[in-house]
């Protein structure tokens, strides 16, 4: 039986963004019924129990991030929704605010209940400039039916929400980048700890969820967890850390597919099914060659690369939970945004994109990734103009290894990002990219972009 | 006389109850002042300073962090077209339509038509990608876009 979208319910409704439809679905009355019914920290425990992991990228476990806060704090505690989504070819949580923003906002509403915090900024992208003017306007409706402000359906709660606009700058998706932007600051990420749960925005305690995340809140709230965790993939036995992969995802497509489109399944869906089923195939009746699992800074697997210890499967057959692309040789799930490139592309030009975005946008705070960066992408300019050497390859894998949060050289995780297409792209497609030195072959886009490149 | 209008300040002004420090209506107020005067001239960073109980080289601090902002000596035309160069975006032909817009209107990405109508952007993925290649005309997503439906756009922008 084909499965039933849960957080995509909605979208194709008319009128799906208006309050009065949303509350003919039935929206709000988790909210009210969780005001009445539940103390926050039961529904703390809830999210805890559903093993809900963060939708953002890192896939940190939600309720266990919300009990990081300080126990009988006074206040003020903050939530600021992370609606920074700028990992690229990602775009689940745009559909979410344009088409179902109340959804989102319920959500929202929820977990300032749970937290404790009566005041949550809204953090959206500049470029989403629709999606800002939905969820602004359903705040404002909010506010117009008394479901927003003081004393909110005479429980004593308050709660204010503020919808607050970036400015194009990629860094803001980093939760800490995020508060120093929020506060009126270049968007330069925090050292942690501490973490922002302890002193974030305002120095006041502060959690940052991501939008499908707060959107999941909501159905889980309102389904219950054992309906939550009916979905996706339970824990590796073999892997006391594994937190497993429950519930829905929306998983985006995006490049080479016949149909580039945001679908939901729930977690685990196969890399293969999601394109060959879901994406409608690789365009032009062409073969998929590399695939991104999920936002540039996860890397690239490669679709005929046998799958170690899987017999007779490919790359191309790693399931999309948070484990499998791992096991692929990718960062992990990120953001669940797949990007498929076909056999008529060449890596050298994909590899120059990637490092063209990061390189742009390094936020200059770290030695390392800033410098890093640009000179991946100087070399890759060389390498696109036919002037590629040997040598290149082993250091832009040593640069990409040594440039990081991970080998522990920078703040934040911008520099791994960038580093993990590079690497994977190169020691999957080694081949390709020491023919292409070795004949000093010109990449079409060279002379167009040469001057663009900055 | 001021760079900011009375609008404008109200505006701002009534920003600043919604957050506990002054300095978080930083990045509300250039945008008011950026999408009104086209710029944020060093005298409007002075006032907004004024405003927010902050030094203007804070405020100077901030916008110069995010390229966004054109500042002294640059302004935007009336339409901000951004062409995404995105990966997704990249697979579907971005480079070429950049390429396109950049022959149709005669300048580079980061230039404005001499008339003052378009200003030419390059942007990093805006996360548009179900419908790429794709623009950003100011804030709205312009999808699927073809060397037609793009020489129709700017023919549209070019009258407003």
């Amino acid at each position: 039986m084909p499965y039933e979208p849960v957080l995509l319910a909605r979208i194709h409704k008319p009128d799906s963004t208006r309050l009065e439809g949303y509350r003919a679905d039935g929206g709000y009355e988790t909210f009210a019924r969780v005001l009445k019914e539940k103390q926050p920290h039961e529904v703390v425990q809830q999210v805890k129990d559903s093993g809900l992991r963060g939708r953002g990228g890192a896939g940190f476990p939600c309720g266990l991030k919300w009990t990081f806060l300080p126990k009988d704090h006074p206040g003020p505690i903050y939530l600021c929704v992370n609606a920074d989504e700028s990992e690229p070819c990602t775009y689940n949580n745009r559909i979410l605010m344009e088409k179902d923003p109340h959804q989102v906002l319920e959500g929202v509403m929820l977990a300032c209940y749970a937290i404790r915090s009566q005041k949550a900024f809204y953090y959206i992208r500049y470029e989403y400039g629709d999606a800002y003017r939905a969820t602004q306007a359903a705040v404002d409706e909010l506010y117009a039916a008394g479901l927003l402000g003081q004393n909110i359906l005479g429980s004593g709660f308050n709660l204010d929400i503020v919808v607050h606009r970036g400015a194009g700058a990629y860094i803001c998706g980093e939760e800490t980048g995020l508060i120093e932007s929020l506060e009126g600051k270049r968007a330069w990420p925090r050292i942690k700890p501490p973490f922002p749960a302890i002193e974030g925005a305002f120095r006041k305690p502060t959690i940052v969820n991501n939008v499908e995340t707060l959107a999941c809140v909501n159905q889980i709230l309102r389904r219950g967890v054992d309906w939550f965790k009916s979905l996706g993939v339970p824990p590796n036995p073999n892997n006391p850390r594994d937190a497993g992969s429950y519930g829905p995802k929306l998983y985006t497509l995006a490049g080479h597919v016949e149909k580039p489109c945001c679908v939901e399944l729930p977690m685990g869906v196969t890399l293969r099914e999601l394109v060959e089923q879901h994406g409608g195939g690789v365009w032009k009746g062409r073969k998929a060659k590399a695939i991104n699992p999920g936002g540039l800074s996860m890397g690239f697997i490669r679709c005929d690369a046998p799958l170690k210890g899987e017999d007779g499967k490919t790359e191309y057959d790693i399931p999309l939970d948070f484990n499998g692309p791992g096991q692929a040789g990718c960062l992990g799930l990120g953001t669940a945004a797949v990007t498929v490139i076909d056999d008529q592309t060449s890596m050298i030009d994909v590899v120059h994109n990637t490092c063209q975005f990061f390189a742009h946008e390094s936020c200059g705070q770290c030695t390392p990734c800033r410098e890093g960066t640009g000179w991946m992408l100087k070399i890759m300019d060389r390498m696109r103009r036919g002037l590629g050497r040997r040598e290149d390859l082993d250091i832009l894998i040593d640069v990409a290894e040594r440039i990081g949060i991970m080998p522990g050289t920078t703040i934040c995780g911008l520099a791994d990002g960038a580093g993990w297409p590079v690497k994977t792209a190169i020691r999957k497609f080694r081949d390709e990219f020491e023919a292409a030195i070795k004949s000093g072959t010109t990449s079409r886009y060279a002379k167009s972009l040469a001057m663009a490149g900055h | 006389m001021p760079v900011l209008t009375d609008e404008i300040r109200q505006k701002i002004q009534s920003l600043i109850p919604q957050y506990p420090h002054k300095q978080a209506v930083t990045l509300p107020a250039l945008h008011l002042v950026h999408d009104t005067l086209r710029t944020v001239s060093n005298e409007a960073i002075v006032e907004i300073a004024e405003l927010l109980d902050l030094h203007p080289a804070e405020v100077h601090d901030t916008m110069t962090f995010y390229a966004f902002f054109k500042g002294e000596g640059e302004k935007l035309g009336k339409t901000r077209l951004w062409v995404c160069r995105g990966l997704a975006c990249m697979l579907r032909g971005a480079y070429e339509l950049i390429d396109h817009c950049e022959q149709k209107l005669g300048i580079s990405c980061g230039q404005t038509t001499a008339d003052g109508q378009i200003t030419l952007e390059f942007a990093e993925c805006i996360g548009a990608c179900d419908g790429a290649p794709a623009c950003l005309v100011n804030d709205v997503h312009a999808m699927n876009m073809t060397p037609e439906k793009t020489d129709q756009l700017i023919a549209e922008l070019k009258l407003k």
